[in-house]
């Protein structure tokens, strides 16, 4: 099923180009998703084959997004600097976790954003889930690669339609750091107005979704 | 099969990394059980993924591609890890405790039930409840918002039957008196984001020595 991988590669392909689009089988106009499958592939050659040129076009893309959300969420800029390193090196010894039938490239390495965020903020510790079970195969479901891609493109596409006050509370919600008390407060709104404009954001992504 | 499921606040700012420790252990705890409620966490977390890859970029100094790569160098990602044979507790409570359910430390707390308080932040509390079969919690209201995952066995209180798995969210508003099905002991996972209400003196002036 991978066999595409062992062909000759360059790592800054335009998207749409080359792997991703062998792999996962969309041609044609760049998306989204071509971006998705490319970052799923340069993750799974990091995986497989330590790869560090796929790793540089990962650092590339995702490294300076990693810095944007954690100054984002109060991390002084050297602090968020030195954090969005750590998140890439992690990225790097755990690539072997990283399952493109599960999450897309960005939503697992916002799981380990999301931690390091935990550690510099002194928040709370966060325990994580017992993981799956891995499956004998070592190799993800293309199948269900995809169409979790395609899923994420569309929450991605309704995130984006998104009318400015809700996407505001979720961002909040996801990147300030602050529970929905403080919310509250900040925003004047009383609490119960504040979650239920929240779960009326998911609702309305989960419906697009759906 | 579980019927009483995280609600999406809760699952939420689990993914959001907003959760007081005691709250976040019990939610990973539900979750290493619970497909329905890990299918959503994944859902609310790439939420999160698709806010990261489109909330802007913040350029990094020119250096810091060749520094991480120093760091990677020569290394190779690690092996996925092996899964551990499962006792009663899922791995986060596993890990908080230190073992499974015979490396609980018990203590009495009356009418055959005991309790263990499990070390976490102090914003919220997290303990371990033994109720022997037909027994009673003693009764307690709440200033805060309780949560209780039955982890063996099953009570019933006012609102409905909660078996292995199932998460009661008691808020404020609720006086309950929960009752362990007859037959096996009932053991629960509770989390709190305020002091439990105990009737009397005594148990009150006693509440901060015992951290609950």
């Amino acid at each position: 099923m991978l066999q595409v991988l062992a062909k000759p590669h360059t790592v800054n392909q335009p998207p749409g180009m080359g792997l991703a689009a062998g792999k996962f089988g969309v041609r044609g106009r760049v998306t989204a998703s071509d971006d998705n499958n490319r970052h799923a592939d340069l993750m799974l050659r990091v995986a497989r084959d330590a790869d560090e040129l796929a790793f540089a076009a990962l650092f590339g893309h995702f490294a300076p997004r990693i810095k944007a959300f954690l100054m984002k969420s109060g991390a002084p800029a050297a602090v968020a600097e030195d954090c969005a390193q750590d998140v890439m090196a992690t990225l790097w010894r755990k690539a072997a976790m990283f399952d493109p039938a599960r999450a897309s490239v960005a939503t697992w390495i916002f799981t380990i954003a999301r931690n390091r965020r935990i550690d510099i903020l002194r928040r709370d510790a966060r325990a994580e889930p017992e993981d799956l079970p891995w499956g004998p195969e070592p190799e993800p479901d293309a199948v269900d690669a995809l169409a979790l891609q395609q899923d994420t493109d569309r929450l991605g596409a309704a995130l984006a339609t998104l009318p400015q006050a809700q996407r505001e509370l979720i961002e909040r919600a996801y990147f300030s750091d602050q529970s929905h008390g403080e919310i509250a407060r900040m925003t004047g709104l009383p609490l119960g107005t504040i979650k239920s404009r929240i779960r009326l954001a998911l609702e309305k992504l989960r419906q697009t979704l759906s | 099969m579980i019927r009483h499921h995280l609600s999406d606040d809760l699952l939420t700012g689990y993914s959001a990394g907003t959760l007081p420790e005691a709250f976040s252990l019990l939610v990973a705890t539900h979750v290493s059980l619970c497909d329905d409620c890990r299918a959503r966490l994944a859902s609310l977390d790439a939420l999160g993924g698709a806010l990261l890859e489109t909330t802007g970029v913040q350029a990094l100094a020119e250096t810091a591609l060749s520094a991480t790569l120093a760091r990677i160098h020569g290394t190779r990602p690690a092996p996925r890890p092996r899964p551990q044979p499962r006792g009663l507790f899922p791995e986060p409570l596993r890990a908080l405790v230190g073992g499974d359910i015979d490396s609980v430390r018990w203590r009495p707390v009356g009418g055959g039930v005991r309790q263990a308080i499990l070390p976490t932040s102090r914003n919220a509390s997290l303990r371990l409840l033994q109720i022997p079969g037909g027994v009673a919690v003693p009764d307690h209201g709440h200033r805060g918002t309780e949560l209780t995952l039955v982890l063996q066995g099953a009570f019933r209180d006012a609102t409905d039957r909660f078996g292995p798995g199932d998460v009661e969210i008691a808020t404020s508003d609720l006086e309950h008196t929960p009752v362990a099905e007859s037959g096996a002991d009932c053991i629960c996972l509770a989390a709190t984001d305020a002091p439990l209400r105990f009737r009397g003196l005594i148990p009150r002036l006693l509440q901060p020595f015992l951290k609950i």
